[in-house]
């Protein structure tokens, strides 16, 4: 029988779990998190200054015009909300698969999770031009009729997956923290980290009864978020294919933006994972490179899907036998922005192939340039879906090209700035691994198999 | 207060031990005991005794509201309160309300799911007792309230060191 590698190195005791998880948050912060979050604060308030300026003065500040109506802004709130779910996929679904080694990396990706669409959240309600009215997007009885929305709209089905999505993400990582939170209350030593970790902890004390409606809560919301996660890409990618464009009205889209998603978002955890190990040296015992190539691992197959999408979308455009369709795909690869579809090429389909070598996914180095890549190819993904598809449709009469401004290029760099700020603070503020969700695992693949199950 | 039960409380340092102690103290007869771990003990269930969780009957429920309500609300919006013709497809497009239902029934389903878990672990409680604080790190305790059947302190510490309990101590939960 094939044996088991250890999920926990260095053989661990409870205790010694507690104290490795909360030592970022028991110790004064490193000069080189502060160096980092003084960094990230700075493109944040850059960030913030950029949105001030296109909400006072309208979208025309960004390169968004006649033929090419949807630009950066919806670009990169397709990357950032991709990124996303990843998060979802680790916790929930590789939960109900039954898969132990998501439990160290499940608290961090969710946390990308909720951040990574708190970012994308932004660009669609300052995409609409007068973010201040954007409580219309939800249907209430309003003096306008009542006005009711158009529930017939892909972009009507994004407010409600998106808002579900980020909600029921934050629940699920909160409901996933509370015994965390129980663990660092009872730990604290001042009254202020007691009232605050006290408070968040919700008074919880893990009896019996109390673990056992948990487990079952824990399992629902995995079981929830499974079908929604792969939902809120699909009704992302409605928002293209249910249009009647060239290279969007395709039926492959919701798998292939799934695939894409799951993707760029186990590139973004690979990214954040590897910083993660260098800044906080005891994480290596709980995410261990076993950890990492099995994360190479999917990086690798759903790129091979995404490049099967690729190819099939060419295919079908041959086969369709519609003129628009195919030139859209020729254009696509030929026309004036070749050179970004071949950046998504090469990031996406091509680099990630080194993964076929066991060394290559066991290094740290070389997996966190591969990570930058496939990070810049699914962007350009995006890039290409939108901007190519739009700027050459069926009349040559109103073709054009993107006029990408400074604000185009602001934006999508700020948008880092907030979700690091975020990310950084998380953490020193949160248990980076997750203690209660640990410490059932710590026996597997141990010599002397203490634990059953 | 009065919302807190006096009682004795057994601290143990590992996970074999709390479960046979809370197989032992189930078979004594003790019906309001709990037993405190700083995570969900593999087989604690059937130890104290715990009936399966009720909550998906909650989820479930909530659920069939959430799709409910989401059918209910496209189709009063957008073919009884003012129908509009978009592209001249019918008032009730029921495929293209599919997403907004789904989304509605998940969020529902969510939301209640983890109210009925506030409820049913008493949360939030304001500053509750903690018999020690190691049982959310690394160990594991058994309560029995006084006001149990069969309660008697002094037997019952005796039984919880036969039962590999490495401090007794009077408490409250």
């Amino acid at each position: 029988m094939l044996k088991r590698n250890q999920l926990v190195l260095g053989n661990k005791s409870l205790k010694d779990v507690t104290d490795d998880v909360l030592l970022p948050l028991e110790t004064p912060p490193s000069k080189g998190w502060l160096g980092m979050l003084a960094g990230a604060l700075t493109i944040f308030a850059f960030y913030l200054v950029i949105i001030g300026t296109v909400i006072a003065n309208g979208m025309g500040l960004l390169g968004v015009n006649h033929p090419i109506a949807w630009g950066t802004m919806i670009v990169t709130f397709v990357f950032w909300i991709g990124i996303g779910h990843a998060g979802t996929l680790i916790s929930a679904i590789l939960f109900l698969f039954r898969q132990k080694w998501r439990t160290s990396v499940a608290r961090t990706a969710e946390a990308m999770t909720v951040f990574a669409v708190m970012t994308a959240g932004i660009f669609p309600l300052l995409h609409t031009g007068r973010p201040w009215l954007d409580y219309w997007l939800f249907p209430y009885p309003n003096q306008r009729g009542p006005l009711w929305v158009n529930f017939r709209s892909p972009l009507l089905w994004d407010v409600f997956a998106v808002s579900t999505y980020a909600t029921v993400s934050m629940v699920f990582w909160y409901v996933g923290l509370v015994p965390d939170f129980a663990t660092i209350r009872d730990r604290a030593k001042t009254k202020l980290k007691k009232l605050i970790y006290g408070s968040l902890s919700l008074g919880w004390r893990g009896t019996a009864k109390h673990w056992s409606h948990y487990e079952m809560v824990y399992l629902i919301l995995a079981g929830l978020s499974t079908p929604l996660v792969l939902s809120v890409h699909t009704i992302v990618s409605f928002d293209f294919a249910v249009s009647n464009v060239p290279g969007w009205h395709t039926t492959i889209f919701p798998p292939y933006f799934v695939a894409g998603a799951i993707f760029s978002g186990f590139a973004m955890v690979v990214t954040l994972m590897t910083l993660v190990r260098m800044g906080f040296p005891q994480f290596k015992d709980y995410i261990t490179l076993d950890h990492m190539e099995v994360m190479n691992k999917i990086i690798m197959t759903t790129g091979m899907m995404v490049g099967y999408a690729y190819g099939s979308e060419f295919f079908i455009a041959w086969y369709s036998g519609n003129m628009y369709e195919r030139f859209a795909f020729v254009n696509r690869a030929f026309g004036p922005y070749a050179w970004s579809y071949w950046v998504m090429i090469t990031c996406n389909v091509l680099i990630p192939q080194i993964f076929w070598f066991k060394k290559a996914r066991r290094s740290i180095p070389l997996m966190f340039v591969v990570s930058i890549f496939v990070n810049i190819g699914m962007w350009f993904e995006r890039f290409v879906i939108t901007v190519t598809s739009l700027h050459r449709d069926f009349l040559p009469a109103s073709w054009g090209m993107y006029a990408w401004s400074f604000f185009d290029g602001a934006i999508l760099f700020g948008s880092f700035g907030m979700f690091l700020t975020f990310f950084l603070l998380y953490l020193k503020g949160v248990p980076a691994i997750s203690i209660a969700e640990i410490k059932p695992v710590l026996g597997v693949g141990r010599q002397e198999g203490g634990h059953h199950g | 207060m009065g919302k807190y039960q006096k009682g004795l409380a057994g601290i143990f340092e590992s996970e074999e031990t709390i479960l046979k102690a809370a197989e032992y103290i189930k078979n004594m007869g003790f019906k309001k005991f709990e037993a405190l771990t700083p995570y969900p003990v593999h087989g604690m269930e059937e130890a104290c005794g715990i009936k399966r969780s009720w909550i998906p009957y909650v989820t479930f429920i909530a659920g069939v509201t959430g799709l409910s309500f989401g059918t209910w609300l496209t189709w009063w919006t957008s073919a009884v309160n003012w129908p509009v013709n978009v592209g001249g497809k019918p008032f009730f497009s029921l495929p293209a309300f599919i997403p907004i239902m789904f989304e509605l029934t998940i969020l529902f389903a969510a939301l209640s799911s983890v109210g009925a878990l506030f409820y049913a672990a008493g949360l939030p409680t304001v500053n509750p007792p903690i018999i020690d604080p190691d049982l959310t790190s690394h160990k594991f305790a058994i309560f029995i309230p006084a006001n149990d059947l069969g309660y008697d302190e002094g037997k019952l510490r005796e039984v919880f060191q036969k039962l590999g309990a490495t401090e007794v101590k009077l408490s409250e939960f």
